[in-house]
């Protein structure tokens, strides 16, 4: 079963990385995910600042605004997908990693299954 | 045996293995629909086939080899889950043995409903539902929801359960510590809503408390190392003693000082004193073992003078270290005012009633409108009891209030 880790940092330092760990936490964590054969796919998203939004009217009218930029304290900074048996097992993936350190958080989804 | 002899029986014994037919079920199947459906069907079968062959030698033997063939003809029928009888491995050649006992796996239906991951209003309608053998309308009753919205409630987190693919296990030895506490909460939770409930005509229902207290016993079967289960169990039981002197004949409130303690329940309080003894024995007390001592005290106690007040402060002590909470903190206070004196347990509440977990509390407030009437500051002591007014959910705690406001102002 597929679940997608969506890596919300809590407060992002100066350099851009999350609070509460360092770049050798992550290298760590993904290491850990690649040794464990549970990878799936994984990255992880350049500053907010450079996001943009895109959206179309029911005219077809395209709006492209800068942004989004989150009022919430918690921004989406990257996503791992696993492929573990249960839920329990993909909850205890979430807690090692080190975006659910620092106040932020780490939302544990399963990917939709059409088959 | 007349038919409806029978059906009483049926229902007697549907009850006693509801739970466990359908945890043995899950496991084997791992989908809580399916187990619901042919636990169901085994029973109708058993209405069926026991006022004219007689109730079997091993009633549950006999629920559980009928409602696994039928599982097993559900899903050679089912192609939706050709796939999945396949993977499983389902022997669907070999007839189950009829009369040959099953494990007790509900355990892992304990866990799976009162996991985590499930919103926590609906652990407890679940765990009633799966273990207490209740049905939606019942559960529906006992929380004063409308059957529909119980319904839709339970329905979204067996999805949930189904689609997040919640595991149906006992988890490891690792994760126990913090796993085992969520289900005794979710049982306490029920047994509370039993024993003051959040809202409503009535003050107590005493029945939700009675199925709480029934599913800490099944727990405390399959676990019988746990002293915190034991905790709990003697905790409910040391309370729910004193069921019927807590209100009187017109449904208002009998405060525990004016209670006619010849009406608790004798064996019950026995029951719960040898509990306390073993939730309290070979280690650190846990917290429900705690509060179950300070009930304890309580219930040995010829009267709230007589009670032992130093004792229930230090255990109070002892609680706030173990669950340091806001809530401990009133109830520690208005123990300290019975041993020390209405001046001293307001000096306590007066530092509390500033914090903003309390702020909206009741309990804090009806303790401090006692304090204040006893120290005779009438004035104080009206909107202290007053504001616990406002914040007050059942008729009879209203009224009870309303009594002491009366009282104040003549």
């Amino acid at each position: 079963m597929k679940y997608m880790l969506l890596i919300n940092a809590g407060s992002v330092a100066e350099d851009g990385s999350a609070d509460g760990c360092d770049v050798q936490d992550w290298v760590n964590f993904d290491k850990a995910v690649q040794d464990a054969g549970i990878f799936v796919s994984g990255e992880s998203l350049a500053d907010l600042v450079t996001a943009t939004s895109v959206r179309v009217a029911a005219d077809g009218t395209r709006t492209v605004v800068d942004g989004p930029f989150a009022e919430t304290r918690e921004v989406l900074g990257g996503f791992y997908v696993i492929d573990v048996p249960d839920l329990d097992v993909a909850l205890e993936w979430a807690a090692r990693c080190p975006g659910a350190l620092g106040g932020g958080s780490v939302v544990v989804r399963p990917v939709a299954d059409f088959a | 045996m007349s038919s409806s002899e029978t059906g009483a029986a049926v229902e007697a014994v549907f009850r006693e293995e509801h739970g466990r037919l359908l945890a043995a079920l899950v496991r084997r199947f791992g989908d809580l629909d399916l187990a619901e459906e042919v636990t169901s069907a085994a029973l109708e079968a058993a209405l069926v086939h026991w006022p004219v062959q007689g109730v079997p030698a091993k009633p549950g033997a006999w629920l559980m080899a009928t409602a696994r063939r039928k599982a097993v003809d559900r899903l050679r029928r089912d192609q939706a889950y050709a796939a999945k009888l396949a993977l499983m491995q389902v022997d669907a050649v070999t007839e189950p043995v009829e009369g040959a006992e099953f494990p007790d796996d509900r355990l892992l239906l304990f866990f799976t409903c009162a996991h985590p991951a499930l919103p926590p209003e609906v652990r407890g309608a679940l765990t009633l539902r799966c273990l207490a053998g209740l049905g939606t309308p019942e559960v529906a009753r006992a929380y004063l929801v409308p059957p529909a919205t119980m319904a839709q409630r339970i329905v979204r987190a067996k999805k949930k359960i189904r689609e997040a693919r919640i595991p149906f296990r006992v988890p490891g030895a690792d994760e126990w510590p913090g796993r085992l506490p969520g289900v005794l909460q979710v049982l306490y939770s029920i047994f509370t809503e039993g024993y003051v409930a959040s809202s409503g005509p009535s003050l107590q229902r005493a029945d939700l408390a009675a199925e709480a207290i029934r599913l800490v016993r099944i727990l405390r079967l399959l676990l019988p190392a746990e002293r915190e289960v034991a905790g709990l169990l003697a905790l409910m039981l040391l309370v729910h003693a004193r069921r019927d002197a807590r209100t009187a004949a017109d449904g208002s409130i009998v405060l525990l000082q004016e209670q006619d303690r010849g009406r608790w329940d004798g064996p019950m309080i026995a029951e719960g004193l040898a509990l306390v003894r073993v939730a309290l024995t070979g280690g650190p007390a846990g917290p429900y073992a705690v509060q179950a001592a300070i009930a304890a005290l309580h219930d040995e106690a010829a009267s709230v003078a007589t009670t032992d007040w130093p004792q229930v402060v230090a255990l109070y002590d002892v609680l706030l270290v173990l669950t340091p909470s806001p809530v401990v903190a009133v109830n520690r206070a208005a123990a300290v005012a019975l041993r020390d004196g209405p001046a001293a347990g307001l000096v306590l509440l007066d530092a509390l009633r500033d914090s903003d977990k309390l702020r909206d509390y009741g309990p804090l407030h009806v303790a401090r409108g006692e304090l204040l009437e006893r120290l005779g500051r009438r004035g104080e002591a009206v909107s202290a009891y007053g504001k616990a007014l406002d914040l007050a959910g059942t008729e009879p705690e209203q009224a009870h209030l309303r009594r002491r406001l009366a009282a104040l102002s003549s």
